[in-house]
């Protein structure tokens, strides 16, 4: 199976040619202002470098910070109107109480409360009132708004009053997107009304950049089936990420950290991931990125996502280098993508980190004449300041004392002089182009979260009906039925309840089918 | 900030007492995130309340205990209409026939930390600086107020609906805790609980003093230290006097149904200065015990808590799972849960350890 895998970053655009498990061409391309020519230019480099034909290919698999950059700069995000089935329950915490102020203004702030939703076991707190919910249609029409987001209390137990609510919404609004919390989100109404409400302020965004990837694959003469990559390290259809782009967050950090693990063939270290303006450092066990513990916040609004618990700290190739009166800063100001023109060795007028590394005689970049004046002195102390950045955030990232090694990988790598922190230093083959890597082998998932009531059925029971649960929507969602394994089954009582309520979660990971 | 000065709470006091009651709920009592935008909202809106001193209002003033019954995950979910509480509170009220004063928390560990203040902001009222179990406890006698002689009717719960149930008469507090628990899950497993008005010299004498100065304290100390970069865990073990009794990682986490309740237990592989040992903590929804290497080492009622080695953060016992980095702290009860009369409601024996002997711990040093 020849794959390809392609990281769309802020910066530069990645993409890998694999053919099975081996990695036979990787190249960095600059991202372009409007995305896809970046992707062609990559794509046509890559190909060439494989010496491949496009129609060779299989599979296209696609990470992007697109959707993620989108509502952290506010930018292309549509009108959207919040509709919550919990009456009486939950008024004293409207949708949306907990957001950014600024980010609530650019999507309107357009919300309602309408009865509907269900108690944890399945009892309705109020029936569904239909001309309640054409009045609420009315209104959104009136705003103009053409996104919707439902979401029922208690609808990962129960599912029928959001698909309720979004026929008669759909009827009365025949235009307009809508977006069930159920299919996106566990428990935790906030967190899941969040994640429905981000996902419909992105879907005309999504429809344009998923006809965008797919032109830019036509352009090129793919006639393969692409993906995008999810949060947690594994694969969507281009269908499914136009309905759902909210769960390509966070999936940059993921896949270089699972890129990471499969160059390097190690599954539990610590990852920094070098880029031209941060590195993000997180913790990889058994070949996955440390999931957080506590809820993650995207642009400043609180999900519960399955995010890998990474952290960014302010140095990159493109980072700022000055010498102060007091001490000398390295970051968190960067050139950027203007690496290319700014940057001493570029022929620019910014002293920046790279240009110190190619004055060590570290690395070969750029016109190394440029900065034969930096005086030895300054050049120690810089790399002496990145080395100090670098253990810092290796020792915040470790949590425990074992000696697991430091895998290095982003086109920033060139920074590191050696042993960070006394680890073993591991800087695999085509280490700049690890998240390209990690899109490229991403897995298929599908996932459960739900209530059972044990005194109905026993725990075994449950927990089988979740697994197959499970099962299905990694099937659904393009996984092969015989690859499929179950990664992670939790089971937690609910407290103070009777009748032995569980809530169960089960996620199921599977090999993509080809085919 | 001194415990004897009245004081507002304001909103930027929110988001700590927030992060101070969620680790003295010592793995349970819920999550305090709801009831804090809750309280904001209503702050937002103009309400005020004050933090009053046990010292400050007179002797026959009547005081109400009100908090959140149910289960927390369902909290998460069903967010409350608003007024449950409220209605709870004026129904004991109507029936006791008198007009609370202030406020007080029955328990400052987790969620219901900020069920009083909630409550305090919509009828106008002050909050008094204590609560009634310096930590959280899973069941409704388990408060000194009750271990002292608190009446335990009128009491009143009432749901998002509208419905409210009095319980009149109730000959003990063993029976308000089965009678409101089986109203709470007809209720959706979410309702406001308010028991009968205490008078203020019984709340000066069996109140555990200043918990929520206390709690905003150490939500405090936790966020200055991460704005900080410094080791969280180390942060709130000097400011606090508590212990650090073990660092590891989760290796095992069984739960089971129990009587309603999520009983367990977790096995920590030690790592740090326990490497090579094994912990275990025995669970009731709040940590009841700590043992390690088979000695039990801090058992109930003094405060078991896992904070997550690396952020800090409190990690409640619905959350805790395999792989988790935790370290685990002591910090000792206050002297009014150490009485023979509180041993008999919230002692190792009472939660059905009839071998293990209350050793209590001792406070560490205490510095900036």
């Amino acid at each position: 199976m020849i794959r390809i895998g392609i990281d769309v970053g802020g910066t530069n655009t990645d993409a890998v040619v694999m053919d099975g498990n081996t990695v036979i061409a990787g190249v960095k391309a600059a991202t372009s202002k409007d995305v896809m020519t970046g992707v062609v230019n990559a794509l046509r480099k890559v190909l060439d470098a494989a010496g491949m034909e496009a129609s060779a290919v299989d599979v296209v698999m696609i990470g992007t910070t697109h959707f993620t950059n989108a509502v952290v700069q506010r930018r292309d995000l549509a009108p959207t109107a919040a509709v919550r089935l919990c009456l009486p329950a939950t008024a004293s915490l409207p949708p949306m109480v907990d957001w950014p102020e600024d980010l609530r203004d650019v999507i309107g702030n357009h919300w309602f409360l309408a009865h509907g939703g269900n108690e944890f076991d399945g009892r309705v707190i109020s029936p569904i009132d239909e001309a309640e919910l054409v009045a609420i249609a009315d209104q959104i029409r009136e705003r103009g708004v053409k996104s919707v987001a439902v979401t029922a209390v208690f609808s990962p137990v129960s599912t029928d009053f959001e698909r309720q609510a979004g026929e008669i919404l759909a009827k009365a609004l025949p235009e307009a997107h809508i977006t069930l919390s159920s299919d996106i989100g566990r428990i935790g109404l906030l967190e899941r009304e969040n994640a429905a409400i981000m996902n419909a302020c992105l879907r005309d965004l999504s429809r344009d950049v998923v006809a965008a990837f797919r032109g830019a694959l036509a352009d090129v003469g793919f006639t393969a089936r692409f993906y995008l990559t999810q949060n947690d390290g594994t694969l969507m259809d281009a269908e499914f990420a136009e309905r759902f782009p909210v769960l390509t967050f966070a999936s940059g950090p993921t896949n270089s950290m699972r890129g990471a693990a499969f160059l390097s063939g190690v599954q539990d270290a610590i990852v920094v991931d070098i880029g031209g303006t941060t590195s993000d450092v997180g913790s990889l066990q058994k070949g996955f990125p440390r999931q957080a513990t506590v809820a993650v916040e995207v642009g400043g609004v609180r999900t519960n996502f399955r995010m890998p618990d990474v952290f960014s700290i302010g140095l990159g190739g493109g980072s700022l280098v000055v010498d102060g009166p007091d001490a000398l800063t390295v970051g968190p100001q960067s050139v950027g993508y203007r690496i290319v023109t700014e940057a001493l060795i570029f022929g620019g007028e910014t002293l920046t980190t790279s240009d110190i590394i190619v004055a060590d005689g570290a690395a070969d970049l750029g016109d190394k004449s440029k900065v034969a004046g930096l005086s030895p002195d300054l050049i120690r102390k810089a790399r002496d300041r990145i080395a100090f950045m670098l253990e810092d955030s290796v020792e915040r990232a470790r949590i425990s004392a074992d000696p697991l090694p430091v895998i290095v990988v982003g086109g920033g790598s060139i920074l590191v002089e050696g042993p960070i922190a006394g680890l073993e230093l591991i800087m695999p083959n085509h280490f700049a182009v690890a998240n390209a890597v990690g899109a490229a082998i991403a897995q298929v998932s599908g996932e459960v979260d739900r209530v059972y009531s044990l005194a109905e059925i026993g725990r075994d029971e449950a927990l089988t009906d979740a697994k197959a649960r499970a099962t299905e929507a990694a099937v659904a969602a393009g996984a092969r039925r015989e690859t499929i394994e179950i990664v992670d089954v939790e089971d937690v009582p609910l407290a103070y309840l009777p009748g032995n309520a569980t809530r169960v979660r089960v996620k199921a990971v599977g090999e993509l089918h080809v085919g | 900030m001194s415990a004897k000065d009245a004081y507002p709470l304001l909103e930027a006091d929110l988001l700590p007492l927030s992060i101070g009651a969620a680790l003295l709920g010592t793995g349970g009592g819920g999550n305090p995130y709801v009831g804090m935008l809750r309280s904001r909202e209503l702050l937002r809106k103009g309400a005020t309340v004050d933090i009053l001193p046990l010292e400050a209002l007179p002797d026959d003033a009547w005081i109400g205990e009100v908090g959140g019954i149910g289960a927390p995950v369902v909290g998460v979910e069903k967010i409350e209409q608003g007024e449950e509480c409220y209605c709870a509170m004026r129904a004991v009220e109507d029936v006791a026939k008198v007009k609370m004063s202030a406020l007080i928390c029955a328990e400052i560990g987790g969620a219901n930390s900020m069920e009083p203040v909630i409550t305090a902001a919509q009828a106008g009222l002050p909050v008094i600086d204590g609560d009634g179990m310096g930590r959280a406890f899973p069941e409704v006698q388990m408060t000194t107020f009750f271990i002292y002689g608190a009446k335990p009717a009128p009491a009143a719960i009432a749901d998002d609906k509208g419905n409210t149930v009095v319980f009149r008469d109730v000959v003990d507090m063993y029976w308000l805790e089965r009678f409101a628990r089986d109203t709470s899950v007809a209720m959706g497993a979410a309702a406001g609980l308010a028991i009968a008005p205490m008078r203020m010299d019984f709340v000066r004498r069996t109140a555990v003093p200043n918990t929520m100065t206390q709690a905003l304290q150490i939500g405090r100390t936790v966020l200055d230290a991460r704005a900080r970069r410094l080791d969280v865990v180390d942060r709130v073990i000097a400011t606090t006097g508590a212990t650090l009794f073990f660092t590891g990682k989760i290796t095992d986490i069984r739960r089971e149904l129990k009587g309603g309740f999520a009983r367990g237990e977790a096995k920590i592989a030690g790592s740090g200065d326990w490497q090579g040992c094994e912990g275990r903590i025995a669970i009731q929804n709040e940590n009841l015990v700590l043992w390690v290497d088979g000695t039990p080492v801090i058992m109930v009622p003094d405060l078991i808590i896992n904070l997550d080695l690396e952020t800090g953060e409190p990690i409640t016992t619905e959350v805790l799972r395999y792989g988790q980095r935790v370290a685990v702290i002591g910090l000792p009860v206050h002297d009014l849960m150490k009485t023979p009369e509180a041993m008999a409601v919230v002692g190792p024996q009472a939660f059905g350890y009839p071998d293990l002997t209350f050793t209590p711990l001792a406070l560490g040093p205490v510095h900036g």
